[in-house]
């Protein structure tokens, strides 16, 4: 997994609640057997018009936000289905950090199974980021997950809560497989057990 | 000290609690289909890992497999085939049990499982599903996870998780004739809204979820996910262990009564607590439509779509308006003036036996109104099997509904089966996001019985007044 300790980067808005994992990768783009090869299908229905070209209503398609790193949200940010394809496609997509006043648990889980740090921040600070991210072009953030704070150039600052566990598996870049196996003992014992009793 | 049922199951799971670390959780029943597990077990490769316990994981094909008669040959869609002849090849080189389209076991995984048996009161469950909630009907503690952690589950029979918070669904008072599981669910994600479950594990408990048949408490159990939260349970009592008992995977004969006796103690001890409580007057429940595009936006079939206005909170007037915008309807319009194109009856949520019989139950002897194309998709091809056994099938046919083989199909719309741009559609399923059921589709949530007189009327009808 790809390590995240601090990142400065753009930051894109989405200023939607509910923003469910049918619209982050609808259906039709669930059928590839590889972990890649989804970036371009983020957000299909809302990204493209009909024949194919990107819609220009469509807010993450503004000149202005590409490039982003960071992705800033409603509330209950990747409710629905438990589909590990949303956050790959969002990481191909180029956000590394999402930030939301709250996420779907799985959805939330996911991110950080693929080196993406999802932030719950007051809606207060969110909206402070969006509105920025809306008003103006090259707003930037950065994100530390060492000392957990989003701030800005402006003098904006806010800390988060981070678990400490995945913290630590995101700072240094450790899957989960791994670090279980290390209680291999303790399964072994588990199962014996068990067997032992039916 | 008095615990809960989820505390029960949690603390006799318990692998090991490193300090500082998520829980290592040992789970009994994994299982897997064809569209979030292919990463996983192409994980297991490049690790040269192995499947640590072939006999606890069960597979099956379910969401991308065509429901009509073409299912069995080659599948046309080259992508949806690669997937399905890569869960082949998977289950051959892990040596994982597969319950392939020529199987009378095959059908949509959360259907399967308590149908053979599998699913089973006290066990740990879980799925790269998010209704795998769904198995908690039978008194199991039942996760949806993603592709990463199916290759955690693969690897090590063991789940990494936090203690989720505990909640209580208490449904007070008795459900009114012609209101049904799906409605009490339905009204449940109204009321605490789509994220009102986040962080918890949901019990459900009181008098109508005792009467309920397994049937509605799967319903229930199966949405779950739609009110946020992670799983949710219902402690098991006779109605489980008589639709339990003689399925091909549970202990059979006296095995079975010494089981029961064990799975009887896996509920709530008096005076055990909750972190949370949510009470639902059932006396005063009606049928539910969704009329948004979110499973929490629902209205009695007594009323009308609301406006923007209906709502205090900035966000939920935005996501009304844009989610009328959406489904093409305006503020005020009745319920019962919403008209339909289609209707689908079909998904884990409402596709097992009652469910259809009592679809049928509604359409005996009547048509489908002109202009509408109704389908049935079975939940499993036992489900099937038995359906027409029983004559259902003929009833559906009929009355004009199309009868289908098995599987997710319309519920996300990832084989052939879809809604074109701008249909409407009354559907049994549990997902009502945009473009869920097809890009431009727009599904309304209802119960089988609501589905299927909407069917014959051409638009929403009060089950309660069918005759
Ligand atoms: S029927 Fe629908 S909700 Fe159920 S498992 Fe299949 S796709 Fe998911």
């Amino acid at each position: 997994m790809e390590k995240f300790t601090r990142l400065t980067g753009r930051v894109a808005p989405l200023n939607r609640a509910n923003v469910d994992t049918d619209q982050i990768i609808p259906k039709q783009f669930l059928k590839r057997i590889e972990r890649t090869g989804f970036g371009e299908f983020a957000f299909f229905d809302w990204r493209y018009l009909e024949d194919g070209v990107p819609n220009p209503d469509f807010i993450l398609n503004e000149a202005r936000y590409q490039g982003a790193s960071i992705l800033v949200a409603g509330r209950n940010f990747g409710s629905g289905s438990s589909r590990e394809h949303a956050p790959w496609a969002l990481n191909e997509m180029g956000f590394r950090a999402i930030i939301a006043p709250s996420f779907a648990d799985i959805f939330r889980n996911n991110c950080m199974q693929n080196g993406m740090v999802p932030i719950v921040l007051s809606q207060n600070q969110v909206d402070h980021i969006m509105g920025n991210a809306l008003k103006g072009v090259g707003y930037e953030v950065t994100v530390d997950l060492e000392a957990q704070t989003v701030s800005d150039a402006e003098g904006f600052s806010a800390s988060f809560e981070f678990d400490s566990f995945r913290r630590n598996s995101l700072m240094k870049g450790l899957d989960d497989i791994g670090i279980t196996l290390q209680n291999s003992d303790a399964i072994d014992e588990f199962e014996s057990a068990r067997a032992a009793r039916w | 000290m008095p615990k809960t049922m989820f505390e029960k199951i949690w603390d006799t799971h318990l692998v090991a609690e490193p300090e500082g670390e998520p829980a290592i959780l040992y789970i009994d029943l994994h299982l897997v289909h064809e569209v979030t597990s292919p990463q996983a077990f192409e994980g297991l490769r490049l690790t040269g890992r192995k499947v640590r316990r072939p006999d606890l994981t069960i597979s099956t094909v379910d969401h991308n497999v065509p429901t009509d008669e073409t299912r069995t040959e080659v599948i046309k869609d080259p992508i949806a085939r690669q997937q399905v002849e890569a869960l082949r090849q998977n289950c051959t080189d892990f040596g994982v049990t597969l319950y392939d389209v020529d199987s009378s076991a095959q059908g949509i995984v959360h259907v399967i499982g308590p149908e053979q048996g599998y699913t089973q009161p006290g066990m740990t469950i879980v799925c790269g599903d998010s209704h795998t909630s769904t198995h908690g009907a039978f008194g199991s503690l039942a996760f949806g996870i993603g592709t990463s952690e199916v290759e955690h589950v693969l690897a090590t029979q063991t789940l990494r998780q936090r203690t989720p918070k505990t909640m209580e669904v208490r449904f007070n008072g008795e459900l009114p004739v012609g209101v049904s599981a799906k409605d009490m669910i339905l009204a449940t994600i109204g009321q605490m809204g789509t994220a009102g479950g986040t962080g918890h594990v949901i019990e459900y408990t009181g008098e109508a979820i005792r009467d309920l048949n397994m049937e509605g408490r799967m319903t229930i159990c199966n949405m779950t996910i739609e009110g946020g939260a992670r799983a949710g349970m219902i402690a098991p009592d006779d109605t489980t262990f008589k639709w339990m008992r003689g399925r091909k995977f549970v202990p059979q004969g006296d095995d079975f009564d010494a089981a029961a006796a064990e799975w009887s103690q896996i509920v709530t001890d008096d005076g055990a607590e909750y972190d949370t409580l949510v009470e639902i007057d059932c006396e005063s429940l009606e049928p539910f439509i969704s009329w948004g595009t979110n499973p929490g936006q629902v209205a009695r079939v007594s009323e009308s779509v609301p406006g923007p206005d209906d709502f205090d909170d900035p966000a939920e007037q935005e996501s009304a308006e844009r989610a009328l915008e959406y489904m093409a309807l305006d503020a005020g319009t009745a319920m019962q003036d919403i008209r339909l194109d289609r209707v689908f009856i079909g998904s884990c949520t409402n596709a097992r036996l009652e469910d259809l019989r009592a679809a049928a139950s509604i359409i005996q002897g009547k048509r489908v109104a002109e202009g509408v194309r109704a389908q049935v998709m079975p939940g499993s091809t036992l489900t099937k099997w038995a359906a027409e056994k029983e004559g259902i099938s003929e009833i559906f046919k009929d009355a004009g509904f199309e009868w289908r083989e098995s599987g997710c199909s319309m519920c996300l719309g990832m084989n052939p089966d879809i809604l074109v741009p701008g249909e409407r559609c009354a559907s049994t399923s549990n997902r009502n996001f945009e473009g869920r059921q097809g890009k431009g589709g727009r599904t309304h949530l209802v119960s089988p019985e609501m589905a299927a007189a909407a069917a014959i009327a051409g638009h929403f009808v009060d089950v309660r007044d069918w005759d």
